[in-house]
């Protein structure tokens, strides 16, 4: 963790634990320019994918991924006003992988704003998600930001409906990320509609925050970093200026600027994902602009699982905080500039362990 | 004269293998390699069905979980130093090492079928990449 985080940020009582010298949330500061506009900061959790193994057995790894983010969330001074949860809470969308998981996330101290993930989804579709946690899709506003939250991992009804013999083979088959037999992910029509309607009643000029679980472009089709209706949702927040894209589902710092929309991805605190670029075998769209995260040690359980920070407020920094690793400073993009690491960004200032092949 | 005790027998068997019609090694048939070929995707097909189930560990975790498609397993850079082994190791210590730990598994012999067939599927999807080992 740098210094200037770990004055300014959570620690007051410094030295508590030393599992709070890495923070695994993202603290995400916002004041945007807005002279109205309010300061303020929210966390985000993401990807945990809580496994059961039989009865009250659960993958011991995932959970202490989960636990030791809502630990050192508890921690953060100033405290955040609430938690976004990126989605995947679930491995594979079961009751006693929710109960457990909602277990854990119940310690926090602040609200939780919840995204949807497909491993929450396809076992139930959103039945659980809907009656104990969330709606799939809704919006709100905090402090003269409004945020919405979309459900971006829907897929064709045929797949959906027909295609498996049980609920239980569907949330199996999605599960798997390179799985051949898989489905593009999608916000549909209905969504879309409502999202169009939804963004009417937002000032001109007025802060945005679009959630989503997949990234809201094409990466890369066969592990579904993808949302196979991108371009009809980019369509419809292209004329926000002021509007950015936060997501879960790739494990990986990731970040992209599309016109005028800056997205970024945040890691699990699970286990982290290989880029595309590592699968020599087809091609990929990953964000040139992207620098790699290092590559985890697989011998440090929580290597390449972390946080991030977007700080609105100066400069329009995102500070990503990998446990186990090396910080990462990124400029969160807008529309006067891309999206950049301030310390790698240059190709020669890149280290070797940033190469990914 | 044990020198040419040796010479006259190779020159026996030469004359036996040319009787026999056996002066051409090895000389496979387009059939043959159908049938080799086959051979092989059976068994990396096998290691793509380990690669992809949890059955080689005890806590449903597997590895395609952190490595889709193979990804991030460099098979061909191994022999190489592994830094937290302190040694050369090659690609069967790593799997392994996956099988032991993330997934809480006993380890397969370096000559068990599973992993021959865990190796064949991981170098299957690295086919046409350049073989470097020792490489980080």
């Amino acid at each position: 963790m740098s210094e200037k985080m770990t004055r300014r940020t959570f620690l007051k009582a410094a030295g508590t634990l030393t599992a709070a010298a890495a923070l695994p949330v993202s603290l995400v500061e916002m004041a945007w320019g807005q002279k109205s506009g309010e300061k303020f900061t929210f966390a985000y959790i993401s990807d945990a994918h809580i496994t059961q193994i039989k009865g009250t057995e659960f993958v011991k790894n995932f959970d202490k991924g989960l636990q030791k983010a809502v630990l050192e969330v508890n921690f953060m001074d100033p405290k955040p006003d609430f938690v976004v949860f990126g989605g995947d809470l679930a491995q594979l969308g079961k009751k006693e992988e929710f109960e457990h998981g909602l277990e854990i996330m119940k310690d926090l101290t602040v609200p939780v704003k919840w995204v949807i993930g497909e491993h929450d989804y396809y076992l139930d579709l959103g039945k659980y998600w809907q009656e104990k946690v969330s709606p799939l899709y809704y919006s709100f506003d905090h402090k003269g930001v409004h945020f919405v939250v979309l459900n971006s991992i829907l897929t064709d009804d045929d797949w959906t409906h027909r295609r498996w013999p049980t609920p239980e083979e569907r949330m199996l088959q999605m599960a798997r990320l390179d799985n051949p037999n898989g489905s593009p992910f999608m916000v549909k029509e209905e969504q879309r509609a409502w999202l169009k309607k939804d963004l009417t009643k937002v000032r001109q000029g007025s802060p945005i925050v679009v959630l989503s679980h997949s990234p809201l472009y094409k990466i890369f089709k066969p592990w579904n970093f993808w949302t196979d209706d991108a371009e009809q949702v980019q369509a419809i927040l292209k004329p926000f200026k002021n509007l950015r894209v936060l997501h879960g589902h790739v494990h990986q710092i990731l970040y992209n600027q599309i016109g005028n929309i800056p997205f970024n991805a945040f890691m699990a605190t699970a286990w982290p994902w290989p880029y595309p670029v590592s699968y020599s075998q087809l091609p990929n769209k990953v964000p040139a602009i992207t620098v790699f995260m290092n590559r985890a040690d697989p011998f440090k359980e929580r290597d390449g699982t972390g946080w991030g920070y977007l700080d609105m407020n100066g400069g329009m920094l995102h500070h990503y905080e990998l446990w186990e690793n090396t910080p990462r400073t990124v400029r969160a993009g807008g529309e006067m500039k891309a999206p950049g690491d301030t310390a790698y960004q240059d190709p020669a200032k890149r280290i070797p362990p940033q190469k990914r092949y | 004269m044990r020198k040419f005790l040796y010479l006259l027998m190779g020159l026996v068997l030469m004359t036996i293998s040319v009787a026999l019609g056996m002066v051409h090694a090895d000389p496979f048939t387009k059939e043959d390699l159908k049938k080799w070929d086959e051979s092989f995707t059976v068994v990396m097909k096998e290691g793509d069905k380990l690669f992809h189930s949890s059955q080689l560990g005890k806590n449903s975790v597997s590895c395609d979980m952190c490595h889709p498609n193979g990804a991030d397993t460099h098979p061909e850079t191994y022999p190489k130093f592994q830094k937290q082994l302190g040694k050369v190791v090659g690609l069967r210590d790593m799997i392994n090492w996956c099988i032991q730990n993330p997934l809480e598994g006993q380890p397969l012999a370096a000559d068990d079928p599973k992993m021959v067939a865990l190796e064949a599927y991981m170098t299957w999807e690295r086919r046409g990449v350049k073989l470097e080992p020792g490489k980080h």
